[in-house]
């Protein structure tokens, strides 16, 4: 492997990794956010039970997501130095924008909801977590206008070989963006959804197992008592009303992933027809959907790629909403390609060896192809898999199958795969361009970078793989650390993020009134939740 | 002089004082998590002193990177990419940092919590030291060719004063951790940190002096100088402070001595922004290495709403938290997680 490739690699790694973390923290703290704010509203303890359970594993994976995003900011100036001088000019304020806008006010906040619900009035604590919630939102808006404009650059001029910045509400209210923001934040909601549903499952299913609750003649629920801590009646509401918010968050976050996708992929098609061609492996123009395409899908000449199931006029509804139109496929796309811009990078040392190589204009195959299948597979399974939930549960309770309780928790992978996918796909789609060239007359056609002449030159491949294995290594073993601790705070359930319950004996009007203060050592469980 | 990059410059150098000044204090009281505090609670006083307000303060850092991108792009690509193993520390050392906040208390066991015990310390210090050596070598210079690039192999970035700039941030970030322990707690902690605040003093301002000085050399102005006598005085009235008692004030004097040594020294660099090493001609400035004015502009009107608003409400995190920690405000650690997890794993068929 050469600098460029393993520069491309750590990026990779290091932005899937990030993004394990980022939608599980958008959607589980606007579904944390809604749930606080029914406690507000209600005062049932199982409300602030809630609050407090999903809270803890929230936080716990939050600090991975911070963690992980500053190498994200530094990467581009370390690895990609040639990137930023070229786009800094219109990317930086994004990003800029993104730490003064966005996550002082989400980081801020933050920290006052974890160490405040003592000292702060039950409206202003939640108010925090509301402000902290929108805060990681807006956060997700700036960086992904700096992702779109790499996908669509709009705003600009080209003054001596280098874009720079003319019109910023262009920049900002690109429709790449406006897309792509709501398709991400349902993505992220659709996480959220899978993770409650699954995690709710197995606690009722923990129940039962234990004897706690039994079905009644009528084939319903009886909620039963235990005298561990914390697993009495209000313990059963816990997560029965988590799963099902769970199940209808998975699938409205569904619906609105599938219809958002919908208006992103006809802007793809204009945008970057390469990339939605490649995502078919349609190699000739064409109407059809594949839905099994066999053969050598990676293969660069595309020629051995036999379409086993193909639906007719799929393909022209996703691009143009008819049934009819031809598509344009990978072959005629690559003349187009070579005419608008050339078919041998430039011989110019910034491109190091690839200097008058053969410019390779189609994305790898394989990765399109899979990559698009994979993010609506996951996706569609996980919705499907919500509604059978519900169903399954109208009694209130789930089955007492061991098995189903397993599928039901290994379901939260379903839509972390999706998000994954989704990202790989359309950012290995974008290739062999850094910053995509727009053929459609609503970009500007000649604003391009070659993902070549991106990487730093004074950065040597030994550097490159030094950092690239220590951030694998490090994150490989933050991922085990923090997938054990999240799975202790689950299997511990309520008390673990609540001690309180395991001290005084557990009234039904517990924290009925949100109200702080009270005598003793204020803020003892303040501090057990948080340090 | 151009107006903006002027302004930017300033602001940049306002994004690091003010990192310095917030993120300084939660680096020295992680790195005093060794030797200093001696026991689990008093571990937990410190690390209670800074939880509601690290993570915010450490957005500064953020802020200042990605202020640098889009003010001065060539600023940002050349010195990043220069630095690449150094700030490869850096990225360690922080992720390690944050998430051993987070995690040190969600396992009750001695073994867990030492390990992130060192997390803590160490990420604090490799941070403090890395980050100070980077600052340190933007102002003094790196080998960098007319393109920007580094040249001379991953380490041709070492030299002197990456050392004294990291010993700088080191020795700034422990003697004002201190401070702003003897400012946040109460009782035995409170006294030994002003005591090690009055006795470590002057060592641990020496290498900040010693940059701010040598800069003065290479490129100083009047006024610049002035600001170098001035902080001198600043850290001599914070001594006197401690010594006395008066914490509150003695926390604001060192800040003081901050600000001014900051403003000499980034004051003493102006224009330039990356000295080159190699050939004069290679200097990044404000006037080679910035964005288009336009940009410029409309980064002015962010900031110019955005930076008060984040003053106002980190203030008044502050203010919420404003309440001294001490011992009394410890609770036990709680053993109820292994009774649950028993019963939880205990098989039943």
């Amino acid at each position: 492997m050469d600098a460029l490739e393993i520069a491309r690699w750590q990026f990779g790694i290091t932005t899937v990794y990030h993004f394990m973390m980022v939608p599980l923290t958008i959607g589980l703290g606007l579904v944390v956010a809604v749930i606080q704010t029914m406690w507000h509203r209600t005062g049932k303890p199982e409300y602030l039970r809630m609050t407090k359970f999903w809270g803890k594993l929230f936080l716990i994976n939050f600090i991975m997501g911070v963690a992980t995003g500053i190498v994200q900011e530094f990467q581009f100036g370390m690895a990609w130095s040639e990137y930023s001088r070229f786009v800094g000019d219109v990317f930086g304020a994004p990003l800029a924008m993104e730490a003064l806008l966005a996550f002082f006010v989400e980081s801020t906040f933050l920290g006052l909801w974890i160490f405040g619900w003592k000292q702060l009035k039950p409206a202003v604590h939640l108010a925090c977590l509301w402000i902290a919630v929108i805060g990681s939102v807006f956060s997700a808006y700036f960086i992904i206008v700096a992702n779109s404009w790499m996908q669509h650059p709009v705003g600009v001029e080209m003054i001596d070989g280098r874009p720079v910045m003319t019109d910023a509400w262009a920049v900002f209210t690109n429709n790449t963006a406006l897309v792509a923001v709501p398709h991400t934040i349902f993505g992220a909601l659709a996480v959220a959804g899978a993770f409650l549903l699954g995690i709710a499952w197995y606690h009722l299913w923990r129940r039962r197992h234990d004897g706690i609750d039994t079905i009644g003649e009528d084939g319903k629920v009886v909620p039963g008592e235990s005298a561990i801590p914390g697993r009495d009646r209000a313990d059963h509401a816990v997560w029965i009303r988590s799963l099902r918010i769970g199940a209808v968050v998975a699938m409205i976050s569904f619906a609105g992933t599938a219809i958002t996708g919908d208006l992103q992929g006809k802007l793809m098609f204009e945008q970057q027809p390469m990339k939605m061609a490649a995502a078919e492996a349609a190699c000739h123009d064409g109407t059809g959907f594949s839905i099994l395409s066999i053969g050598n899908v990676g293969s660069k000449n595309c020629d051995d790629i036999v379409a086993l199931i193909e639906v007719p006029g799929i393909l022209s509804f996703l691009a143009k909403g008819d049934f009819t139109t031809e598509v344009q496929g990978v072959n005629s796309l690559i003349d187009q390609y070579k005419a608008d811009y050339g078919t041998h990078l430039p011989d110019n040392p910034i491109y190091g060896e690839r200097a008058g190589q053969e410019i390779q204009y189609v994305p790898v195959m394989e990765v399109t192809y899979w990559g698009f299948r994979m993010m609506i597979g996951f996706g569609g399974l996980a919705a499907l898999a919500a509604l059978i939930a519900l169903w399954v549960t109208r009694n209130g309770t789930v089955p007492a199958s061991r098995g189903l309780m397993r599928l039901a928790v290994f379901g939260i992978l379903a839509p972390f795969g999706a998000n994954a996918a989704g990202w790989i796909f359309t950012e290995m789609g974008r290739q062999p361009f850094v910053v995509a060239p727009n053929p459609d007359p609503s970009g500007i056609d000649q604003v391009f970078m070659f993902t070549a002449a991106a990487v730093s030159p004074g950065v040597s491949a030994g550097e490159l793989l030094t950092s690239l294995v220590v951030l694998t290594a490090v994150y490989a073993v933050l991922l085990v650390v923090e997938v054990r601790l999240l799975v202790k705070y689950i299997r511990g359930g309520v008390v673990a993020a609540m001690p309180e319950l395991a001290h005084v004996p557990v009234d039904e009007n517990e924290d009925a009134t949100p109200k702080g203060g009270g005598p003793g050592k204020p803020g003892d469980d303040v501090l057990a939740f948080a340090y | 002089m151009e107006l903006l990059p002027t302004i930017w410059f300033i602001a940049i150098a306002v994004l690091w004082t003010g990192y310095l000044f917030l993120e300084g204090f939660d680096l020295g009281v992680g790195m005093l998590m060794k030797g200093f505090a001696r026991n689990n609670t008093e571990r937990r006083v410190l690390l209670n002193t800074i939880g509601p307000v690290w993570d915010g303060n450490e957005v500064w850092l953020l802020t200042a990177g990605g202020a640098t991108f889009a003010a001065f792009p060539l600023w940002y690509a050349s010195l990043f990419s220069a630095l690449y193993l150094p700030l490869l520390l850096v990225l360690v050392a922080l992720i390690f940092r944050a998430v051993a906040f987070e995690y040190r208390g969600k396992v009750d066991n001695p073994r867990w919590r030492a390990r992130w015990d060192w997390a803590i310390s160490l990420g604090s210090l490799v941070a403090a030291f890395g980050v100070g050596a980077a600052l340190g070598l933007t102002t003094t210079g790196l080998p960098i060719n007319a393109n920007g690039d580094r040249e001379g192999g991953p380490f041709a970035w070492f030299s002197a004063y990456a050392v004294l700039g990291g010993l700088a941030v080191v020795g700034f970030s422990l003697l004002h951790g201190l401070a702003f322990l003897a400012l946040k707690t109460d009782g035995d902690v409170r006294h030994r940190a002003r005591r090690w605040f009055v006795r470590l003093l002057p060592v641990l301002l020496l290498p900040m002096a010693g940059w701010a000085v040598s800069l003065q050399l290479i490129s100083g102005e009047v006024w610049t100088v002035v600001a170098v006598v001035a902080a001198v005085v600043a850290a001599v009235v914070a001594w006197n402070f401690a010594r006395t008692g008066a914490e509150g004030r003695a926390f604001l004097s060192l800040g003081t001595f901050l600000l001014l040594g900051s403003a000499s020294i980034f004051g003493a660099a102006f224009p330039v922004v990356l000295p080159s090493t190699l050939n004069p001609d290679f200097h990044l400035t404000i006037s080679n290495a910035s964005s288009s004015d336009y940009t410029l502009g409309l980064m002015s009107i962010v900031a110019c709403i955005g930076l008060p608003l984040v003053l106002a409400y980190q203030a008044w995190t502050y203010w919420v938290f404003r309440r001294r920690v001490s011992h009394a405000h410890i609770p036990e650690a709680h053993n109820f997680l292994p009774a649950i997890a028993a019963k939880a794993l205990a098989p039943k068929d």
